[in-house]
């Protein structure tokens, strides 16, 4: 399982680099979104996989019993999901309003903040 | 004293919060400016308090360290925050005369104070998770306030800077995940402690490396800084000041704290590489500014160069050169700020920040000339002012450390910020206006509001350049916290057992 995720993260960074590097602002959305994932799953990859134990503490009990799945891990992702989601819902809205204001998502042409003229 | 730790972060979410439900309301920039002089005064108690009692730690929800979030405050996290307090009620000011009413309604205000407390919660965390939230609560109120107004070029910069600040952040986060997974902890004390134990010290400098580029993107470092002068010039003044003064320095501040605390296992090989950064950083910032013609983004490129002095004192983690760096932020912050608020009046006075379009300030208004002045030089290290002691300190800690081609770096880059200040000087200042006979300053509207923070953070230069000791005294101390964190490990995990 940990090998398979290792090469799922390997593909996702691979594909994210190569959608950032295409020079379209809306691809290099797509990439964004893709590193956002691979990051999320290499937290909860490093965290150590635990299959089929879930962390729950049965009534009556202080602690739970056995070996259990890290649960640390799980909480930092879901706040990293909501906070990319979060993140990346704003980078689109710019990305339309980038598109209205300057005509274009070609991040070559993007050059209203710096002309290509330096006078 | 838990209660003084979260003090700092709590004024400025209150103030957002009360300044947002009055958006568009004149007593909004009131609300922001009694909030931030609250929040000062908090920041002004903190640092003495760490002063007297050395560090001081408070576990945030009665969760004991390690594994609750804890919030540190040693000299350095206290004197960042104190100086992101000065700056923020400097700019609070500033904005009395530079944001409009359109740009209050669009809530300026509560994104000013937001930032403020992520900055403030970045400096004080002590889990390297919760400094990822930090960064976010940061990195999300500068997208609202870069691109508020939402005129043509501040969504073109706008487009650079979120690009980049969120693969920086994911970055970081990556590197959060593998170290944990290598620790199984997330408190930077633990951390400081676990990291010795790792048996493959290779990977723990692969992760190191992760942690690097993430903070260099944030901190503006060669060859990661593009998206810096391209977004920095667009928005408000108020808002490219507060940017300029605080928010690369968290990075620097992060990459300090990394690498003198958790990553200090094979300085050799990590702190060569910052050393090699930091020579780069310093002459491509300048020599970019060089080759600007516009008030702001020379002064952009500027702090691209400034940073690069910061990252050679850590990069030679000497005790001399890590007072040098600790003191550089200190006096960076307050002149960058100053300068941009500067470049703010001088726009207003002549209508623009094209070097080739204005001038006539010396002429029209020599009181600014004179503000100008302070920081400009200070800026370039003349003596007596701050940046004089600061780039003192560090190409001493150069020579000392025998890095002689650094000492002359140093000395070169300082040598070409006087050919980048001095061109603004002849172009703004000394050059009669091109089109407009008479800019004049007593034109300005709220010039009061304008020129009083001016005047203050160039006191506040002249104050730690004549009178250094007492400032020198107190960044060895922080500097000594640093290169032994037992004190820190102490405050918050208790006495080694």
């Amino acid at each position: 399982m940990e090998q398979l995720l290792s090469v799922l993260i390997g593909a996702l960074v691979a594909g994210s680099v190569f959608l950032m590097l295409a020079g379209h602002l809306l691809r290099f959305l797509f990439g964004l979104i893709l590193l956002s994932n691979a990051a999320n799953l290499t937290i909860f990859l490093a965290g150590g996989l635990t299959p089929g134990a879930p962390p729950l503490i049965s009534e009556g009990a202080e602690g739970p019993t056995g070996t259990v799945a890290n649960a640390l891990p799980q909480a930092l992702v879901l706040t990293a999901i909501v906070i990319g989601f979060g993140l990346f819902a704003f980078a689109l809205i710019l990305a339309f309003r980038a598109y209205q204001t300057l005509g274009t998502l070609d991040t070559d042409a993007m050059r209203v903040a710096e002309p290509e003229e330096a006078q | 004293m838990s209660w003084l730790l979260s003090l700092p972060l709590i004024i400025p979410f209150a103030t957002a919060i009360a300044a947002f439900l009055v958006r568009g309301h004149a007593s909004g920039r009131w609300i922001s400016l009694t909030g931030s002089a609250i929040a000062l005064a908090a920041a002004i108690a903190l640092l003495m308090v760490v002063l007297d009692d050395g560090v001081i730690a408070g576990q945030m929800g009665g969760w004991p360290a390690p594994f609750g979030i804890t919030l540190v405050a040693d000299l350095l996290s206290a004197v960042m925050v104190l100086i992101t307090a000065i700056t923020a009620f400097a700019v609070a000011i500033y904005a009395f005369g530079d944001i409009d009413r359109r740009r209050e309604e669009l809530g300026y205000h509560a994104l000013f104070q937001t930032l403020i407390a992520g900055v403030t919660g970045a400096f004080l965390t002590g889990d390297l998770f919760n400094l990822y939230v930090w960064f976010e609560v940061m990195l999300i109120a500068s997208f609202g306030m870069l691109i508020l107004g939402g005129e043509k070029e501040q969504i073109d910069g706008g487009v650079k800077y979120v690009a980049l600040n969120l693969v920086s952040t994911l970055l970081f986060l990556s590197g959060i995940g593998l170290l944990y997974g290598m620790t199984g902890t997330l408190n930077l004390a633990d951390l400081a402690q676990k990291v010795e134990t790792i048996p493959n010290q290779g990977l723990l400098t692969a992760v190191a490396m992760m942690f690097m580029v993430g903070f260099g993107i944030k901190a503006a470092v060669f060859p990661l800084f593009f998206w810096l002068p391209a977004s920095y010039h667009t928005p408000s003044f108020a808002v490219s000041a507060v940017f300029a003064g605080l928010l690369t320095k968290v990075g620097v501040y992060a990459m300090i704290r990394m690498f003198t605390m958790i990553f200090d296992h094979d300085i050799g090989f990590t702190h060569t590489i910052l050393l090699w950064i930091a020579g780069f950083t310093m002459v491509t910032g300048v020599l970019g500014a060089a080759s600007q013609g516009d008030f702001r983004k020379i002064l952009s490129f500027h702090i691209i160069s400034q940073i690069g002095y910061m990252i050679l004192g850590l990069a030679l983690m000497t005790p001399l050169a890590l007072l040098g760096a600790v003191f550089y932020l200190v006096h960076h912050i307050i002149v960058k700020a100053n300068l941009f608020l500067i470049a703010g009046i001088a726009s207003r006075a002549t209508g623009s920040t094209d070097l080739y379009r204005i001038g006539g300030l010396y002429a029209s208004s020599p009181l600014l000339a004179v503000l100008f002045l302070i920081p400009a030089f200070s800026l370039a290290g003349f003596p007596p002012l701050s940046g004089f002691w600061a780039k003192y300190v560090l190409v001493k800690a150069s020579l000392d450390a025998e890095f002689w081609f650094m000492a002359f770096i140093a000395l070169a880059v300082g040598l070409m910020t006087i050919f980048s200040m001095t061109k603004i000087w002849a172009e703004a200042f000394w050059k009669p206006h091109p089109t407009n006979p008479d800019p004049a300053l007593d034109q300005v509207p709220h010039r009061g509001a304008l020129l009083l923070p001016v005047a203050g953070l160039a006191v506040l230069t002249m104050v730690i350049g004549l009178y250094p000791e007492p400032f020198v005294v107190f960044a060895e101390r922080a500097a000594a916290q640093l290169l032994d964190p037992t004190a820190y490990i102490t405050a918050v995990l208790g006495a080694a057992p």
